[in-house]
């Protein structure tokens, strides 16, 4: 059987590459693909400590579920945002949106 | 009811009256004087009711009519005040609210009720006449009604609560709240028409000159009630009481004076200041300035009787220590400044022309003739005289009102620029207004003491009766002459203003006064005769007895021990008519032809004499000189300018500068730098702050949350190292 911390490296890595998506994009639609990886990799080291070390419960597939639910939702707003600002200024690029400054 | 009830609430209507018409009624003038003659029937009514009741009652000499109540608490005890009827407040009562209730009456015509309103007239001025059309299209000038007239009653009502309040009361406190209620009147009525100075200056020196009386009053009252223990009468003429208070000596032995003397003197001095007695008296003609109604108030009915009937009150307090007839120290004092004043009114009033100003003399002459009565023992005839004064009195000043009124409505009329009080400007008035005529005739009679008919007759005779039999010759011959002067100035009066022929057109023109004027005059005058009937000596020859002495009987009763009657002599009784008669026949031979414009033959006579009594003997001149100026000087130079200004005004500018110099410290060393530089210190930083930390707020999301994530890493770090780490 894999061991454990295979898991949780592969769920490091899968986080830090969303990170620097989220960081390092400026399109607004990576950055958005970039939160969902980082979801995601939260996601595999939930089930992963599920599985190893609470397997009668079901709190870790709950809680990952609940993950999908608000990761589903949060897409479907930002990219509404998106499209939203991107009618009214023709851009996606996340440096030009800084409207909410001093 | 009982007459206790009645009793407390006679002096209750006119007070009731005033705040009504004070409160409410303000602007109704008919209203108002329904009002205040309707509240002074009410009391006259109450008060005949008493007066039968006490002429009735057994013994009401040593059993009054009394009542008590608990007032003021004074440590374990309380004060009282209560009511007295015995029989000399009966009788007072008696003649105070007959001539109140005329005066109340009188004062409705003399207003001019129903007459239009003036042209011009002002509040604070006479009214000055008003002008109408008759049928024809002629205009007049008649007589307009007081602008002021709701005013006039409410102030005398307040006037008759304080004269009810006094004379039923058993004490001296309540006698003295009603004595300054009606010094607080006299004032606000001499100064009716306050915008003439001159009554401005005699509402003023009324009101000064009571005071020097009253508190000197009011040491005497607090000296008897340090040795009493009560100011109620029946507590101080104990018998025991008062032999205390003679055999103690006064306060610091002051004069040698025993304690009941100096109480005796000081209460008297109120009574020099009340009823005008000599050095006091020169507030008294100066009060002509208020209406007539006034006059008649002040002088006759109420606060110079007030006076009077005080020191009666107090007889007991005054005999105190005096055996066998000796008189004691407060009863030679009140002799001599009563008789002295009887003889010097009464030569001021020779010269003077003013037909109010010759009836004020003869007031203050008149209230002399009962000190001086007083003073050697006539206690009846005091209050006798007291009680026919009053009526014949009243009627006098309503008359002269009356005929004043008359003369005005002439002046109004031809439009002459002449005084309407001034006696050479009339004569011939007695076919212009026949009833003011006969009536003052009657009380200028009783005034000058006419034989057998008239009261003034009676009780003067009892005066110098009493004079003569108990040898006070001085005393006597005074008053006698007094006396002859009084019949003479009266007679030279009724000559002047209603014999002969009209000096002026005004008086020619003169008209006799509505009947609420002439009312009053009718039912004083009279009293003005009968109630001397009631006084007669028994030992009077032939009509002596035919009615019974009920004064003597009656008020003498008051006392422990009703005096004895004097015997019967003919030298007091011849003297009195020889100076009546003689008077008034001399004073009728030398005015009855005087000619318009003449001057006063009196003039002629006395020469230089005249102008010393025109001038009243220059007191008013010498008061001013001696006390008026100086306490201006003092009151500018030394309590304005030194007092005021330099001591009192210099401490408060230091206290000032002290305080502002204290608040500059505070200012600039607390205030500014700690208070104020915390609270700038909390903006500012807070701004500073804000300013420095406001370059993250980039706008950049990404920026965002790379900040949010190292944060999240210092979090982390803390909580592994800090938390986990050993």
């Amino acid at each position: 059987m894999i061991p454990l911390s295979w898991y949780l490296i592969f769920a490091a890595a899968l986080f830090c590459i969303g990170l620097y998506g989220v960081l390092a994009r400026k399109n607004a639609i990576g950055i958005l693909m970039g939160i969902e990886l980082m979801l995601n990799s939260v996601n595999v080291n939930l089930i992963a400590f599920w599985r190893y070390r609470a397997p009668n419960g079901i709190a870790g597939q709950a809680f990952a579920i609940i993950v999908f639910a608000v990761a589903a939702a949060e897409v479907a707003v930002g990219l509404a945002l998106i499209i939203s600002i991107y009618r009214r200024r023709s851009s996606v690029v996340a440096d030009e949106m800084n409207l909410m400054k001093w | 009811m009982s007459t206790e009830l009645l009793i407390w609430l006679l002096p209750l209507p006119p007070l009731l009256a005033f705040f009504l018409i004070v409160l409410f009624t303000n602007r109704y003038k008919g209203l108002s004087h329904s009002l205040a003659v309707g509240a002074a029937l009410l009391s006259w009514l109450g008060s005949m009711v008493v007066f039968f009741q006490a002429t009735r009652a057994e013994h009401l000499g040593s059993h009054p009519f009394v009542s008590v109540l608990n007032w003021l608490p004074t440590g374990e005890k309380w004060f009282q005040i209560g009511i007295r009827i015995d029989p000399l407040s009966a009788a007072t009562l008696f003649f105070v609210a007959w001539t109140v209730l005329m005066i109340f009456i009188y004062s409705v015509g003399y207003h001019n009720y129903g007459q239009p309103k003036g042209d011009h007239d002002q509040k604070g001025l006479q009214p000055h006449g008003a002008t109408v059309a008759d049928e024809h299209g002629h205009k007049h000038l008649v007589p307009s009604i007081e602008p002021m007239y709701s005013r006039f009653f409410a102030f005398i009502g307040l006037f008759a609560f304080g004269m009810y309040t006094l004379v039923v009361s058993d004490n001296l406190l309540t006698l003295f709240v009603g004595w300054e209620i009606m010094g607080l009147c006299s004032y606000l009525l001499i100064g009716f028409w306050y915008q003439k100075p001159s009554a401005r200056a005699a509402m003023i020196k009324a009101f000064m000159t009571t005071r020097v009386g009253d508190v000197f009053m009011l040491l005497g009252i607090a000296y008897l009630y340090t040795s009493v223990g009560s100011l109620s009468y029946s507590d101080i003429f104990k018998p025991e009481t008062l032999h205390l208070l003679a055999s103690t000596p006064a306060i610091g032995g002051f004069l040698g004076f025993s304690a009941a003397g100096l109480i005796g003197i000081l209460l008297f001095i109120g009574t020099i200041g009340k009823s005008a007695q000599w050095p006091l008296h020169v507030w008294l003609p100066d009060a002509m300035e208020g209406p007539t109604p006034v006059s008649a108030m002040i002088h006759a009915a109420t606060m110079v009787s007030a006076g009077v009937y005080m020191v009666i009150r107090m007889f007991p307090l005054l005999q105190a220590g005096s055996e066998g007839g000796h008189l004691t120290t407060a009863m030679s004092v009140m002799t001599v400044i009563g008789a002295f004043t009887a003889i010097f009114a009464a030569t001021i009033a020779l010269a003077q022309n003013d037909i109010k100003r010759v009836l004020a003399y003869s007031t203050i002459s008149q209230l002399g003739y009962m000190v001086a009565a007083l003073g050697i023992g006539a206690y009846v005839a005091a209050a006798f005289h007291l009680l026919t004064h009053a009526f014949f009195k009243a009627l006098l000043f309503l008359g002269s009102g009356s005929v004043i009124h008359g003369v005005e409505h002439g002046v109004l009329h031809t439009g002459e620029k002449v005084d309407p009080q001034d006696m050479f400007n009339m004569g011939g008035l007695r076919k212009k207004m026949p009833v003011t005529f006969w009536t003052f005739l009657i009380g200028g009679f009783a005034l000058s003491g006419f034989p057998l008919i008239t009261a003034g007759f009676w009780s003067k005779d009892e005066i110098l009766a009493d004079a003569f039999a108990n040898g006070h010759w001085v005393v006597f011959i005074t008053l006698a002459l007094a006396a002859f002067l009084t019949a003479f100035y009266t007679a030279r009066q009724i000559t002047l203003t209603f014999l002969g022929e009209p000096r002026t057109a005004s008086s020619q023109h003169a008209q006799e006064t509505t009947w609420t004027m002439t009312l009053p005059l009718v039912v004083l005058a009279v009293f003005a005769i009968s109630i001397g009937w009631i006084g007669i000596s028994e030992s009077f020859p032939v009509i002596g007895g035919l009615v019974p002495n009920f004064i003597h009987e009656f008020v003498g009763s008051t006392l422990a021990e009703i005096p004895e009657s004097i015997p019967f002599s003919f030298v007091p009784l011849l003297v009195s008519i020889i100076v009546a008669l003689g008077g008034l026949a001399l004073g009728w031979w030398v005015y009855r032809d005087q000619k318009a414009g003449a001057e006063d033959p009196l003039k002629r006579m006395l020469g230089p004499v005249h102008n010393l009594l025109k001038n009243k003997y220059y007191f008013d001149e010498i008061y001013d000189t001696i006390f008026v100026r100086p306490a201006y000087w003092l009151a500018d130079n030394f309590t304005n300018q030194i007092l005021d200004r330099g001591i009192i005004d210099g401490i408060l500018h230091f206290v000032a500068r002290i305080a502002s110099n204290v608040g500059h410290v505070f200012r600039n060393y607390i205030d500014k730098p700690l208070v104020n530089g915390f609270g700038d210190f909390v903006g500012e930083g807070i701004k500073r702050v804000g300013r420095g930390i406001k370059v993250i707020q980039t706008g950049k999301v990404q920026q965002y949350l790379l900040m949010a994530l190292v944060l999240a890493f210092g979090a982390m770090f803390y909580f592994v190292f800090a938390l986990f780490g050993h």
